[in-house]
């Protein structure tokens, strides 16, 4: 009986957090799960346009991406501007990043790659029919138009 | 002070800043993970031709959507608003009228498919160029593609291989507008399909599992009754085109 009392009299007991870390980390292994890296730091503004009848690039690993948007920063002007990679390119620099991106994968992989262009939406056509015409050259021509989830 | 240590055995290693650690990797992977799946339109672009000889294309078996700069629409040579643009693109899928500026739908029968895959088994027999044996092989594929598209969807109309709606942009047309056009072509097709799967095999097409077997015979059938045709054509000048 003692016992009780003697426990009593130190007042309520801080609640365990013995347990937070692993609660912590479930967390972290479900966003390990749940995301991927992300690819590039965009020098472009990319704002997608909406789209209803969309469908979802299956694998990651087999898509690369071609952004065109006004640069981020000021300096460089408003005109669209199109980034592979990590850098701004050129429409002649599309032949030698599509063979680059054939190289890294295996040869039974090689026709199901689809280059994604992610294009703001304000970009004057123009610049994306000069990009695809490139493409077709380069013969890469699975692509897909990026588009966000609309309505 | 000593003894007492040592009669509780090894002190154990404080885990108090094990919660600290796994916020900071939490922390870590929440700013340079994206979560957001990439989605959008896929086309298929056609190969480039090394003679461009232009291709007899009958008119009625072309559905010629204009975008000009200003974005605004000119479907067969008429302004057209973007709202109807999904109609146009099924009326011209199915030609329901059997009208004669749209394609002329041919009906496809189990007996015409048996009697040509009859026929072309031994031309493949026969034919001793290896080019034309391919040749011959490709046809005999498509005819026994269609036979069990007959079989499991009973006769249909088929368009014709060439029929196409070809979608041509101007130079300053807004990459908007452009999306807004192939979403609109897209989802007129992909209504078409859904009424057929809806009314021959009582399921939505979107629905059928393109990992299963059967499902993949259906959804091939229905694809080929009512085919992806947007034609990612050379790009043209908008502008002289019109009036």
């Amino acid at each position: 009986m003692s016992r009780f009392k003697d426990t009593g009299s130190k007042g309520t007991p801080a609640i365990s957090t013995a347990s937070l870390p692993d609660i912590i980390f479930m967390l972290l292994f479900f966003f390990m799960v749940t995301t991927v890296m992300r690819e590039v730091d965009l020098l472009v503004k990319v704002s997608l346009p909406e789209a209803t009848e969309t469908t979802k690039l299956e694998d990651k690993a087999l898509v690369d991406y071609i952004y065109i948007g006004p640069p981020q920063s000021k300096s460089l002007g408003t005109e669209p501007l199109m980034q592979l990679n990590d850098q701004f390119a050129k429409l002649d620099e599309i032949d030698p990043w599509v063979k680059a991106g054939e190289e890294r994968r295996e040869e039974v992989l090689k026709p199901k790659i689809t280059r994604s262009l992610k294009v703001d939406k304000e970009t004057a056509m123009k610049i994306v029919t000069d990009v695809k015409q490139e493409l077709r050259k380069s013969n890469a021509l699975k692509i897909n138009y990026s588009t966000a989830q609309g309505r | 002070m000593l003894k007492k240590r040592k009669r509780e055995g090894v002190q154990e290693i404080n885990a108090g800043s094990m919660a600290d650690i796994a916020f900071l990797l939490l922390i870590f992977f929440l700013v340079t993970t994206t979560m957001d799946t990439d989605a959008g339109i896929l086309r298929l672009l056609p190969p480039v031709l090394e003679d461009v000889n232009e291709m007899e294309v009958n008119k009625r078996d072309v559905y010629e959507v204009l975008v000009n700069d200003a974005d605004m629409l000119l479907v067969e040579g008429q302004m057209m608003d973007i709202k109807d643009l999904r109609a146009g693109a099924k009326e011209f899928m199915t030609n329901p009228a059997n009208s004669e500026n749209l394609p002329e739908k041919k009906r496809i029968t189990a007996a015409e498919c048996q009697q040509r895959i009859a026929e072309y088994k031994s031309f493949v027999a026969g034919a001793t160029d290896p080019e034309l044996k391919d040749g011959y092989q490709k046809t005999l594929a498509k005819w026994e593609d269609k036979l069990t598209a007959v079989r499991l969807l009973g006769d249909f109309m088929e368009l014709p291989s060439n029929a196409v709606i070809s979608l041509q942009t101007g130079s300053k047309t807004s990459y908007d507008m452009y999306v807004k056009v192939q979403n609109e072509l897209e989802a007129g097709i992909r209504e078409l399909r859904e009424e057929l799967s809806k009314e021959k095999f009582g399921r939505k097409f979107s629905e059928l599992d393109d990992k299963k077997e059967e499902d993949q015979a259906l959804i091939k059938a229905v694809r080929m009754v009512y085919p992806q045709r947007v034609s990612e054509a050379e790009p043209v000048d908008v502008t002289k085109k019109q009036p």
